[in-house]
């Protein structure tokens, strides 16, 4: 609802300054702006709920198709950040954990610290300045859609990908490690290295089994993290997605747009928790028969 | 022999620890001191004005004049990156602040209260928290227009329902404890046991999380500077600063590295300081209490037996 009381008349932004108001008043009718915003807003609501997201102003073509298209770059830069975050973090974790105390484990934790601090679009750039400016390796932005093939648009993401990654990826650093040395330090461990077991079976069969509830808890919130944070790294590398569609939308007054993509990162976040409550079960039958 | 070499290991490893702990304390509060007095400091003086543009010298190298170098106006960037230090401190502060404030009051009237006025209070901090902040931020921002105001007033709202939630927890603890019983056997009244003797004992994780908390708030202040809708030209921000670095990253680097590392130096400060406050404020008697506990199990006892005000915490 509060989206439209936002500043701006999308009337007057259709139809340009030059329109009459009487003009403008026809536009706010056919557009139904005129009418009381809760009655706007239950309507938006059922339309919502039948899949029907509105028309967008900007572009005048239906608001969930244009969602879905910009997926197209969004979804694929989730992912990739998400395999880039999970890759570096639980085997950094775990190392971090299995050295505890040791120079290993504090080298992980500065690391980890440092990936904190630094803000995703600051890193977007500071790669952008090593890896496209000064070594040429990758274009410094953009996407040319996947149809100059697979390889092309991995390439355009792999950067982004890798800067909306790093904040995430220290985090989960710091859970994989607080959570592999919480099993660490349980009975059954003890009695698992007692019965002679190596470190290496010890580590992959009973501590990482048990620790990772708590890690894919985190995991499963934090792709709600990165997919907010296409929003910015988007916006970093020009990339024509979810983000810059918001963006661009919020700077056109176009609302429905606006709303659509509010809706569809909501639902995205919740359906994740949803699968991540169903993922506990498989991964710990005691809260499957619990 | 082996038992004396493996103490000798076990105390070295325990004094290592303490030494990187007090380390990490230290350092974050140097380092969030160092951005404090940069903030007030910047109120008395600052090497150059932060918004005098002189083309002639624009996207000047770093130099002796000029130590971090200028802008695309030729504006002085040391200069500018401690003015910008401002709106970062600012949103932390009063973002937090909000946070502080409205979550106390939400979690204090739910734990206390429990019942439908709890569930339907903790259903709306879920929603909330669901939201991630940088969205949040982004329609408070559409809504209501960008700057400064409106960033502290979203960031400021995604962090309500952490603080909502650690207050409720506390009071909840707290309520059934004997001196909470002791206090309304007396005949203390609703408000006076909340305010005497619930709410100064929910403090500690409060003032962790609040530390906590503004390095996100600072982060969040730059993303949204950074999209355009914080802090708005001519007045510098560091993620303002970011946004129109990226159009001259070939010809100066510079432009881009000192206000980003600025975000991250400051950010950092808090984390450490964050980090090293939690340890030292466990209730469990964590960090090194914890360690030397482990060490010393007739000395945890002794401490173990504080006042129940001490334990409630």
């Amino acid at each position: 609802m509060g989206v439209r009381i936002l500043p701006g008349d999308p009337a007057l932004l259709i139809m340009g300054t030059e329109a009459s108001p009487e003009q403008a008043a026809a536009l706010r009718r056919a557009l139904g702006l005129d009418r009381p915003m809760a009655s706007q807003y239950v309507d938006w609501l059922a339309g919502a709920l039948r899949g029907e997201l509105g028309r967008s102003i900007q572009y005048d073509v239906p608001v969930g198709g244009l969602v879905l298209s910009r997926l197209r770059v969004t979804a694929p830069l989730t992912v990739l950040a998400a395999l880039f975050m999970a890759a570096v973090a639980v085997p950094l974790g775990i190392y971090a954990a299995t050295r505890h105390g040791r120079s290993g484990d504090y080298v992980a934790m500065v690391l980890s610290q440092l990936g904190i601090a630094v803000p995703s679009f600051w890193a977007g750039l500071l790669l952008i300045l090593l890896f496209a400016v000064r070594l040429g390796w990758v274009q410094a932005g953009g996407f040319d859609g996947w149809e100059g093939g697979l390889g092309r648009g991995l390439r355009a993401l792999l950067l982004p990908a890798l800067s909306l990654g790093l904040i995430q990826a220290a985090i989960l650093t710091r859970t994989t490690r607080a959570a592999v040395l919480e099993v660490l330090r349980s009975e059954h461990v003890r009695t698992a290295r007692a019965k002679g077991l190596s470190d290496r079976v010890v580590t992959w069969k009973h501590v990482l089994r048990n620790a990772l509830v708590t890690i894919v808890t985190v995991v499963g919130l934090q792709l709600g993290q990165l997919l907010a944070g296409s929003i910015v790294l988007e916006n970093v590398f020009y990339l024509p997605g979810l983000g810059r569609l918001a963006l661009g939308a919020i700077a056109a007054r176009d609302l429905p747009v606006v709303q659509g993509v509010v809706l569809f990162v909501a639902c995205t976040i919740v359906a994740l928790n949803f699968a991540v409550d169903v993922l506990y079960g498989v991964l710990d039958p005691r809260i499957r028969h619990g | 022999m082996c038992s004396i070499r493996a103490s000798a290991t076990g105390s070295g490893r325990w004094a290592r620890a303490a030494l990187h702990h007090h380390r990490s304390l230290a350092l974050g509060a140097a380092l969030t001191a160092a951005l404090i007095a940069t903030v007030l400091g910047s109120f008395v003086y600052t090497p150059g004005d932060p918004l005098l543009m002189d083309i002639g010298a624009r996207l000047a190298a770093p130099s002796i004049a000029h130590p971090f170098g200028t802008d695309h106006y030729g504006r002085d960037l040391l200069a500018r990156v401690i003015r910008g230090a401002r709106p970062s401190l600012a949103v932390g502060a009063v973002s937090v602040g909000l946070a502080l404030g409205l979550g106390v009051v939400v979690g204090t009237v739910g734990g206390y209260l429990g019942g439908w006025t709890d569930e339907a209070l903790m259903r709306l901090m879920d929603a909330v928290y669901g939201f991630p902040a940088i969205l949040s931020a982004l329609l408070v921002t559409a809504v209501f227009g960008p700057g400064l105001f409106m960033s502290m007033i979203a960031v400021g709202i995604a962090s309500v329902p952490v603080f909502a939630r650690l207050t409720r927890a506390s009071i909840m603890a707290l309520t059934g404890q004997e001196f909470v019983v002791a206090a309304r056997a007396l005949g203390a009244g609703d408000a006076a046991i909340v305010a005497r003797h619930l709410l100064p004992n929910t403090l500690s994780p409060l003032v962790v999380q609040a530390t906590i908390s503004v390095p996100m708030a600072i982060l969040a202040e730059a993303a949204l500077a950074y999209l355009g809708l914080g802090t708005q030209p001519p007045l510098p921000s560091w993620g303002l600063m970011l946004r129109e670095a990226q159009n001259f990253l070939a010809q100066a680097p510079w432009f881009a590295i000192f206000p980003g590392a600025a975000i991250a130096l400051a950010v950092l400060g808090f984390n450490l300081l964050g980090d090293g406050l939690r340890d030292a404020l466990d209730p469990r008697g964590g960090g090194l209490a914890r360690r030397a506990s482990a060490r010393a199990p007739s000395a945890s006892a002794g401490r173990a037996g504080g006042s129940p005000r001490r334990r409630g915490r």
